[in-house]
């Protein structure tokens, strides 16, 4: 379980990136941010993956307040941030150096299995296209068996079928062992296809503005009418998100 | 030679894409077309009787210099010393500089201190240093390991100091996210982040290196291939000069070989660089 209170973020020239985010997300969850830019979103998740520390409230992970990165918790960020020194099984193992090199053998030619990288095994990051390389960027975020699996925009450089088809495997890889996730984007139709929750955030300073339930059956029929249903609700919540932030802009 | 030492990109773009054998030997073939003719061409001059040859002597007598020298064992005598004097040299400013270059690109406040100091000397000829050198050093072996140190250090110090600075923030936080400890983050993260621009710094370093003995066996040498110069000049030894100055050619470029070969293994992962951009 992992539950956010009251987190707030400012940055030391006192710019408020975030202010007063409260939610909880439960164990095998899978719950969307969307936001316009600027709203805090990809702040949000530096915080809880511990590579920046919160200014105001607390992160707690099953108990334990999150104050630097987390063996439990994995990140995929919007680029693959692989390192172009390693071959893609040595980057997909990049986690695991601390275990018997046996072990390590067998579970990163099981993940690379599992994302369809096997052939590419022995090949530097740079020959991989876009979806492999993030695909690949999985790989390595999984291989560790995280509870918590972070992801920031991370399809928003693929282009639509490749972005559409690694949607689809990733929820194929989130069934194996079901890791809460949470997924910020700034794509709608990504936010309802993935998520069982989609929260809304608005501006300046980033807060929570709704939260919408996304309870369709898996898999998802993207050209389903409760699909566009729901999309819809999210897209007239983010529309809202922004004209109270206008209101707001004025009046001040 | 400093341009020479400069390979990189600009080079491999410049070289355009990888050509099929035959059109490499063809191009390596015109290469050697002008300097081949031109020599050939003044051998020709002096044998006519165009030109005594004594200022600018022919190939043939460069040729008949280098073979004496050899056999008398002079040739391997100089440049033993010269390249002992250059890998002393090169040892200690490597050294230096990849220390004080990692400090001050790991830590700011040694930054701080360090930068302005280091770069204020940088900017002084190091040539300048000379007579201070011998009044401090001696006229020996030390003020010349000296001056070839303090050519080395700084193209070292930059490039190692540069590359720290310039290791992308994005691949830290990798490092982080997984919580490397201190010792493995520079291990696993900003070694092999830095290494290739390190080895260009290591390349420039020894072409100054090279440059630097030169002027350090000028200021007073019984032996070296600096001191074979200077005894050409004052003897009125043409041939022995150019012998002299096709060793260093010889020297640089084949220690510049060593030097690529010796790194190649930990930078095999850049050469995809000139292959298709990505098989997939």
């Amino acid at each position: 379980m992992l539950v956010l209170d009251g987190v707030g973020k400012t940055y030391s020239a006192g710019a408020r990136a975030l202010e007063a985010v409260t939610f909880t997300v439960g164990p095998g969850e899978i719950v969307a941010v969307v936001g316009g830019s600027g709203c805090g979103k990809s702040t949000l998740l530096r915080l809880v993956c511990g590579l920046d520390r919160p200014s105001r409230g607390s992160i707690v992970l099953d108990g334990a307040p999150i104050t630097g990165p987390h063996e439990k918790i994995g990140i995929v960020f919007q680029e693959p941030r692989l390192l172009p020194w390693l071959s893609v099984a040595e980057n997909v193992g990049f986690g695991l150096a601390g275990r018997p090199r046996a072990e390590r053998a067998q579970r990163v030619v099981a993940q690379m299995q599992r994302v369809g990288l096997s052939e590419k095994a022995a090949a530097w990051p740079r020959q991989l296209s876009g979806g492999q390389a993030q695909r690949a960027a999985i790989a390595r975020a999984l291989v560790t068996r995280p509870e918590v699996l972070l992801l920031d925009e991370p399809f928003s450089a693929l282009d639509a079928f490749t972005r559409v088809d690694i949607q689809d495997h990733l929820l194929d890889l989130w069934a194996d062992a079901k890791p809460t996730l949470l997924v910020v984007t700034h794509d709608v139709e990504e936010a309802v296809v993935l998520a069982d929750r989609v929260i809304v955030m608005r501006p300046r300073p980033g807060r929570v503005c709704e939260e919408i339930i996304s309870n369709l059956a898996r898999p998802r029929d993207r050209q389903s009418v409760d699909f566009d249903f729901i999309k819809r609700r999210v897209l007239a919540a983010l529309d809202r998100s922004h004209e109270r932030a206008a209101v707001a802009g004025t009046r001040t | 030679m400093l341009v020479e030492t400069q390979p990189s990109v600009l080079d491999r773009a410049l070289a355009g894409p990888p050509a099929d054998a035959g059109a490499r030997w063809r191009r390596l073939a015109l290469g050697f077309l002008l300097p081949a003719a031109l020599a050939a061409a003044w051998e020709f001059a002096v044998r006519a009787g165009l030109s005594d040859g004594r200022l600018v002597p022919p190939p043939s007598r460069i040729y008949a210099t280098f073979v004496d020298l050899a056999r008398a064992g002079d040739l391997v005598r100089h440049a033993a010393a010269t390249l002992l004097r250059v890998a002393a040299g090169f040892g200690i400013g490597v050294a230096a500089g990849t220390l004080l270059g990692a400090v001050a690109g790991y830590w700011g406040l040694a930054r701080s201190l360090l930068d302005p100091t280091l770069q204020a000397l940088r900017a002084i000829p190091s040539i300048a240093w000379v007579p201070l050198f011998i009044l401090w050093l001696g006229i020996f072996e030390e003020s010349k390991v000296a001056l070839i140190a303090v050519g080395v250090f700084f193209p070292v110090y930059l490039g190692v100091m540069g590359a720290i600075l310039a290791v992308d923030r994005k691949i830290v936080e990798v490092g982080r996210v997984f919580r490397l400890s201190g010792p493995a983050m520079i291990r696993r993260i900003l070694l092999p982040a830095v290494l290739p621009a390190y080895v260009v710094a290591l390349r420039s370093g020894l072409g100054l290196g090279w440059m630097f003995v030169v002027a350090a066996e000028f200021m007073g040498a019984s032996e070296g291939l600096g001191y074979l110069l200077i005894d050409g000049q004052q003897l009125g030894k043409p041939a022995q000069i150019v012998a002299a100055i096709m060793a260093f050619a010889v020297l640089g470029k084949v220690t510049d070989w060593a030097l690529v070969g010796a790194t190649a293994p930990f930078l095999r992962w850049q050469d995809a660089f000139g292959a298709a951009p990505g098989d997939a």
